[in-house]
């Protein structure tokens, strides 16, 4: 069984993430221990919320240093909505900086008729790579914010109205899904597998 | 493409799920996470548990079942009921609630709409409005409908938004439970007062129903006596909506 650490930064939706881990066979660990994390070999980042409250608390309990740590050691590293927008340079919502780990900005969704973007919406794949072998694919989204899809580290992207964001992205060994496989039922597990299958290379 | 979504609700009262008419006359459906799992497996897009208890002990007695319930099932998860301040608000999301729902307490304390927003997201608050019909226009009633407000339920949307609720969820008082249709007019009105996603509740007698309230635009439509009394099935809801090309998962 593989084994995978859900980084626990009091941001809601560690219960249904661990559930689903644990349905697809994986043993999981919650921890809010920097030194766990540090020295973790798989990594999920949950989310719910707002991104300036995420890197807060982050920073605040030194998770932020030791997501930095485990992304040096190339391991496999796996951000869930918030989870996926604090990986970025930067958000727009709260004006905060993020980990850094993926380049680029995360800003309000602009083209959509109505915002949150709430609901299940298509995942459409743009290259080849292990986390997105089972696309195209229908997925849960909850959220405003994120980040547009022509970012170079874009492997699937999802279309709300006129605008067109990046639902799945990767680069090295840190990837990140903007909607909630946990609440994504058989889609949802799919990309979970792939994760927990996944070595952390394109 | 945004797929239209269909939510059976579960009303739980004592760790049953019950139905009523005109929310009176409650009847027992069986227990909420087995009903939860079925429509799950029937391809709910969503499920919706709105608490009818009231009392401590009964929220407490809420949070075990909702974390049972959150950890089984492998779609959102929406709670509401009795939510009547933040922390309320922070033990159901934590519990493994992916949105909750306020609906008198924030007709009582708007700020409480704006304090659970900022804390948590607008995409996880959602407003519920209990609207009835007065005259023209529906007024936004609280308690379950036992008590008035005077205040205007599309006002009453477009201040919810304006204070960060992230969706409405809106459900027409005079048509609950009766199985007459939702009230369309209702929503053609919400719909163009605000620009986040509406959900509507109330009437619905057949899968054409479900389909004529999506087909005014609305994000969601609710539903519980249908499901409940096995009537429909989920699936069927959808095979219709599709039918009508509506985008449905």
């Amino acid at each position: 069984m593989t084994a995978v650490t859900v980084v626990d930064y009091g941001g809601g939706n560690v219960r249904s993430l661990c559930a689903a881990l644990e349905r697809c066979g994986a043993t999981v660990t919650v921890s809010a221990e920097p030194s766990v994390v540090a020295s973790s070999n798989r990594l999920m980042l949950a989310g719910q919320g707002a991104a300036g409250a995420a890197m807060q608390a982050l920073n605040a309990t030194g998770l932020a240093e030791a997501l930095l740590d485990a992304a040096r050691r190339h391991v496999p590293l796996l951000g869930v909505c918030v989870g996926l927008q604090v990986l970025f340079d930067h958000s727009e919502e709260d004006d905060c900086a993020g980990l850094g780990l993926l380049h680029g900005s995360v800003r309000r969704i602009e083209g959509a008729e109505r915002l949150p973007h709430l609901g299940w919406n298509d995942v459409e794949p743009l290259s080849e790579h292990p986390l997105t072998h089972d696309l195209p694919a229908i997925t849960y989204f909850a959220h405003s914010y994120a980040v547009t899809a022509d970012i170079p580290s874009a492997l699937a992207v999802t279309r709300i109205d006129r605008a067109t964001i990046a639902s799945v992205v990767a680069h090295g060994s840190v990837a990140g899904a903007q909607f909630h496989p946990e609440r994504s039922s058989e889609a949802g597990r799919q990309l979970l597998r792939r994760f927990l299958a996944w070595d952390g290379d394109a | 493409m945004l797929r239209r979504r269909i939510i059976p609700c579960l009303d739980v009262s004592g760790g049953r799920v019950v139905k009523g008419v005109e929310f009176v006359n409650l009847r027992d459906c069986g227990e909420p996470v087995d009903a939860a799992l079925r429509y799950a497996e029937q391809g709910a897009d969503e499920l919706c548990w709105l608490n009818i208890t009231a009392g401590d002990e009964a929220w407490d007695e809420l949070l075990v079942q909702v974390a049972d319930a959150g950890t089984r099932i492998d779609v959102p998860l929406t709670v509401g009921g009795g939510v009547s301040d933040e922390p309320h608000v922070r033990d159901l999301l934590g519990a493994g609630a992916d949105k909750v729902s306020i609906n008198s307490a924030a007709l009582d304390r708007p700020l409480l709409i704006t304090e659970c927003a900022e804390r948590h997201g607008s995409q996880c608050i959602v407003v519920a409005i209990d609207a009835r019909r007065s005259g023209d226009d529906w007024e936004a009633v609280a308690s379950g409908g036992r008590r008035t407000t005077g205040r205007d339920a599309v006002e009453w949307a477009r201040e919810a938004v304006e204070r960060g609720a992230g969706e409405l969820l809106v459900t027409s008082m005079d048509s609950d439970g009766t199985q007459r249709g939702y009230a369309l007019e209702l929503y053609d009105r919400l719909l163009a007062a605000v620009d986040v996603p509406i959900i509507a509740s109330g009437g619905a007698s057949s899968p054409s129903d479900i389909a004529d309230v999506l087909e005014l635009g609305v994000s969601a439509a609710l539903a519980a006596s249908i499901f409940h009394d096995g009537i429909h099935t989920v699936e069927e809801v959808k095979q219709t909506c599709r039918e009508r090309n509506l985008p449905m998962r």
